[in-house]
């Protein structure tokens, strides 16, 4: 008898453990669907904005703004998005590899890096591994909101425009479906040039009101803002869904378990009786 | 029939509208545009105030916007609102209690608000008593 109880105590443990993985599982089940709707809400705007932006650096404009123009690249500066909260499968660790691979491809290059990080997830993960972090931000939780990105974003912007780093990339998890969630790395500044319009046939330039050197300082910001919140909300999105699908697997795994340990108690209280018949038909015998 | 662009309004959180139409007038800074079909590329900025469509049918909607940036290209033109709505959704009791109160800020009245910000809401709710009364005139509401 005496394996039984062990392996019944062992059942209780991984049932309640299930309880709890279902639990998260139906949680972000439902923050998923919110997450996606925020994410869907907010992707007209970015959209647009990148289209806006796409045709102003095909135009020829009167006045060339820092971050539209090429330069030699000697640092690059990352702009990562992570989770706050672990417990949703690779989600993570798949992007963060992604970024230390393309890290040491500029390495490779004589180009140094340096990272803005966005979610606690990521903060913690550099400060293991290190790097240069210009600035953090976290805690953002499920409703991100575009003030708590904006300091940390504008680290990166001013370093750009001081030339501190020639090139600022975005990386975050691609929402491709529930199941799949790609990492991306997008290149932010300096501009990438849309494709160009087929209205225009010579070169040209948009009337600005008011002055052009205004107007495209606040546009552009605007613009590089924009596209970060849209990668958090879409990060989200991909966390809440990878948690689903993960606490899904953990709750299938947990029930496995519970099944092959019944059998197990089962055979060891199956053992136990036969054992007991046994001294007694022995017992009564030997009277 | 009328020639036609393609509009788009969108604002942070939502699309508002996408379609063709005959004539779009925002306010910017600068003064109040009208863009028509087929005008030169133009980029600017919007103050807060009323934006008024001409569809297709001739039928017309009035949307309210905060500010943000306005983009006409020969085919397409694209409003990014801060943040906008649909004029009909605009409170105008709250608009007034709004304007009554940044008046009062300014006045000296009320010390809990300062300079700018009090400035920024008194824009913002004239805007919106603005577009209230664009609807009223043109709906006889």
């Amino acid at each position: 008898m005496a394996g039984a109880k062990e392996v019944k105590t062992k059942i209780a443990s991984v049932q309640s453990t299930k309880k709890i993985t279902r639990a998260m599982e139906m949680v972000a089940a439902s923050k998923m669907r919110k997450a996606q709707e925020r994410m869907a809400a907010s992707k007209p705007y970015a959209t647009r904005m990148r289209q806006v932006v796409a045709h102003l650096a095909n135009a020829n404009p009167e006045y060339r703004h820092v971050f539209m123009t090429e330069r030699e690249v000697k640092k690059v500066g990352y702009i990562v998005v992570s989770s706050d909260r672990g417990l949703c499968g690779g989600l993570n660790i798949n992007l963060f590899k992604q970024v230390v691979r393309e890290n040491r491809h500029w390495n490779e290059q004589g180009v140094d890096t340096e990272f803005c990080l966005i979610g606690s997830k990521a903060v913690s993960f550099f400060r293991s591994v290190g790097g240069k972090v210009d600035s953090t931000t976290s805690g953002l939780g499920d409703t991100p909101h575009l003030a708590d990105l904006i300091g940390a974003i504008k680290v990166m912007l001013d370093k750009f425009e001081k030339g501190e780093i020639d090139r600022l990339n975005l990386v975050y998890n691609e929402f491709v479906n529930t199941m799949t969630q790609k990492p991306t790395t997008r290149q932010l500044l300096p501009l990438l040039p849309g494709e160009e319009l087929k209205d225009h046939k010579f070169p040209w330039d948009y009337i600005y009101e008011p002055d052009a050197k205004e107007l495209i300082d606040v546009l552009l910001v605007r613009f590089i803002e924009s596209q970060v919140y849209q990668g958090v909300v879409e990060n989200n999105a991909c966390e809440q869904a990878a948690r689903m699908v993960a606490m899904k697997a953990a709750t299938d795994n947990a029930g496995n378990l519970i099944k092959d340990l019944q059998l197990i108690y089962n055979k060891a209280r199956q053992a136990a009786i036969t054992q007991e018949i046994s001294e007694i038909v022995g017992g009564a015998a030997a009277v | 029939m009328a020639m036609t662009v393609h509009c788009d309004i969108v604002s942070a959180e939502q699309s508002l509208y996408s379609g063709l139409v005959e004539m779009v007038v925002a306010a910017g800074t600068e003064g109040d545009l009208g863009i028509m079909p087929g005008h030169a590329p133009l980029l600017s900025r919007l103050k807060p105030g009323p934006v008024r469509i001409v569809k297709q049918n001739g039928q017309e909607e009035i949307f309210f916007v905060t500010g943000g940036f306005l983009e006409v290209q020969p085919n397409l033109v694209t409003i990014l609102a801060d943040t906008a709505l649909r004029a009909e959704d605009v409170d105008e009791a709250a608009a007034q209690q709004a304007r009554q109160k940044a008046k009062d800020a300014l006045e000296g009245k009320h010390s809990e608000m300062d300079h700018s910000h009090a400035m920024a809401i008194l824009a913002e709710s004239l805007a919106q008593l603005r577009t209230i009364e664009q609807l009223k005139k043109k709906f006889g509401k």
